[in-house]
């Protein structure tokens, strides 16, 4: 084995093996370096923003108040007596991702084993560019589709819902559930790839065993791919969830924006929208504030991500 | 071998980075020294050459756009340049010397007027209330708009419309359209907004869109996808903006820092066609209401 590799590398490289042993140290040396450089940019970058945003954040927070900001519910920036609560918009972020992530994941991960294990090769070849295109698409084209099909839509249905109830605040189909249908297609490109990338990866011999031991196809994918793909897929769910959180774009022009509690049929506005909607014209204290939601959004995925990461990890030790 | 080529490649980078960064760095050169050092001292507008920014309000967009073409037609050598990034940013950004002139769709605040920013109001504007193609209500009353806008009136059969629920749209806070919109009515912070958008263009797709929607936007924005109601009975048109007769008009500002006169050549001979015969017919053909008169005083 280890004699088939070193041949190998003397095929790829035939310099190499005439090179004194110091020169291979160099090189080796430069190589490292490079190396470390390449991932300490990215350390710097992410430290920097990491650093600049609780720099910018911080004073609004130091400011207004911890809890004024995190549990207050009311956001009027530029009222007479202004009033910076973001809580309504933290959890129409949860909400609205929640409820993306719940309606993608089960599509994405059952197109990715149908991708990659049941399809046909000519059906997969009209799916799988799809998938691609769909990925390549600007959020904002996402976002007018949104306004100009889906909300529509969403009004008719709003209308009947809720004809009789006339403490209902309509809001012409623009809600968090709009947000939502659209974040899940946002994200479902994502969910699909890593996921079948995932799938393709588990080692034939689970497959195998499963069948030797008399599994249906179905209950291989299900009872064997699946478990073993486990780590893949939450990872797609944890990038899922980074985008949809981030995702401002096509959200601000289906969701209405008004700051309300996140309830399917409500005008709501997320942590990224808000930044977006309101930097054009706001100053001072208003201005810092922006700041300090995107501190917060920032924090926000942190957790989430560490979260999902953790379980990921727990899941692989439990399941050996 | 491979690792000499991707220094190169490396280095071709940081080099493109470098003289990318050197170009961003050169082009918003402080635009008073620009004029002043490019402008002729004769005085005659032929000899003017250099170039004029202009930075602030999303709602003056089209009517800055059409000044700036007919002023660059009489004057080929200047090159105005207009950035919309708001009311407040236009201001900040003249007193911060980054640009000649602030656009700003409200009156300017103490606070600026302070700083040494200097209101010259260049045109009147008129907010207009539209609704939806397929809406009957043709008009409403000023106390009707405010009970909409309120919350106090929820369903267009209230206000002798066909029995459909109101969408009542509006702009994000901080937004000088907002601002005027609702001190012209005394709703400050009492409106009850189903959708804040943040920009005209998406307040009109989404009342064109949206049956039963009702949305604010400046004058020269609204167009023919959507009904223009009247107030009070007045429809808004220049002539009912000039007798005050329409309740919804607000001042259009270019804000300068220190007097016009304290201005470089450049920024004179701009202000020269704004308020003259010229720029004022400009005005007029966006739905603007002129300051100046044939008197030429206000």
């Amino acid at each position: 084995m280890r004699e088939g590799m070193k041949t190998k590398q003397n095929m790829l490289c035939p310099g190499s093996v005439m090179a004194d042993r110091k020169k291979k140290a160099v090189v080796e040396g430069i190589a490292q370096a490079v190396f470390g450089v390449c991932a300490s940019f990215v350390i710097l970058v992410t430290a920097s923003i990491t650093v600049y945003m609780i720099g910018k954040g911080a004073s609004a927070f130091w400011k207004v108040g911890v809890k004024e900001i995190l549990f207050g519910t009311v956001w009027k920036p530029t009222a007479e007596k202004p009033s910076y609560g973001i809580l309504y918009m933290i959890l129409t972020s949860a909400v609205g991702t929640g409820l993306a992530v719940l309606l993608s994941v089960p599509i994405g991960v059952l197109t990715a084993v149908f991708l990659a294990e049941a399809a046909d090769k000519r059906l997969a070849a009209v799916v799988k560019p799809a998938v691609e295109l769909l990925a390549g698409i600007p959020s904002v084209i996402y976002g007018l589709l949104g306004i100009s099909l889906l909300n529509p839509l969403m009004y008719r249905l709003e209308l009947a819902l809720f004809r009789d109830s006339p403490g209902h605040r309509f809001t012409g189909g623009a809600n968090l559930l709009s947000a939502a249908l659209v974040l899940a297609v946002m994200i479902l490109p994502t969910v699909i790839n890593i996921s079948e990338a995932a799938i393709r990866g588990v080692q034939p011999g689970v497959r195998a065993a499963s069948l030797a031991l008399g599994g249906s196809r179905i209950q291989t994918i299900f009872c064997a791919v699946l478990p073993a793909a486990k780590s893949g897929i939450v990872t797609a769910v944890v990038l899922g969830v980074g985008r949809a959180v981030g995702e401002a774009m096509a959200i601000t022009l289906v969701s209405g924006g008004c700051v309300n509690p996140p309830l399917p049929f409500y005008s709501v506005r997320f942590l990224a929208t808000a930044i977006v909607s309101e930097m054009g014209y706001s100053s001072g204290l208003h201005r810092q504030m922006l700041f300090a939601i995107g501190l917060a959004l920032l924090i926000f995925i942190m957790a989430v991500n560490t979260a999902l990461t953790k379980i990921v990890k727990k899941g692989a030790e439990n399941g050996g | 071998m491979i690792k000499g080529r991707k220094r190169v490649l490396a280095a071709c980078a940081f080099l493109l980075v470098l003289s990318g960064s050197a170009g961003w760095g050169n082009a918003p050169d402080s635009p008073q020294e620009r004029g002043r050092s490019e402008s002729g001292t004769l005085g005659e507008t032929e000899e003017l050459s250099g170039s004029i920014l202009l930075v602030g309000s999303t709602s003056m967009e089209t009517y800055v756009r059409a000044l700036a073409e007919g002023y660059m037609e009489c004057h080929p050598n200047i090159n105005v340049n207009a950035e919309f990034a708001g009311s407040g940013a236009g201001i900040e950004a003249v007193l911060g010397g980054t640009a000649d002139i602030g656009n700003s769709s409200r009156s300017l605040n103490r606070e600026e007027k302070e700083k040494g920013a200097v209101e010259n109001v260049v045109a009147i504007d008129g907010i207009a209330v539209c609704v939806d193609r397929g809406n009957r209500v043709g008009g409403l009353t000023r106390q009707q708009l405010k009970d909409i806008y309120t919350g106090a009136v929820t369903n267009w059969s209230e206000v002798g419309g066909q029995d459909a629920p109101v969408v009542v749209v509006g702009r994000e806070a901080g937004s000088g359209t907002r601002k005027a919109f609702e001190k012209l009515l005394d709703v400050e912070d009492r409106c009850a907004y189903a959708n804040e958008l943040d920009s005209e263009g998406a307040v009109m797709a989404r009342v064109a869109a949206t049956p039963g929607a009702i949305g604010y936007v400046s004058l020269q924005v609204a167009d023919e996808h959507v009904n223009i109601l009247a107030l009070d009975g007045i429809v808004p048109a220049a002539g009912n903006l000039k007798d005050g007769k329409y309740i919804l008009s607000r001042p259009f500002v270019m804000a300068t820092f220190g007097e016009i006169s304290e201005q470089n050549a450049l920024v004179k001979s701009w202000f020269d066609y704004v308020l003259g015969g010229e720029g004022q017919r400009v005005a007029v053909s966006v739905g603007l209401l002129p300051v100046k008169d044939g008197s030429g005083a206000e």
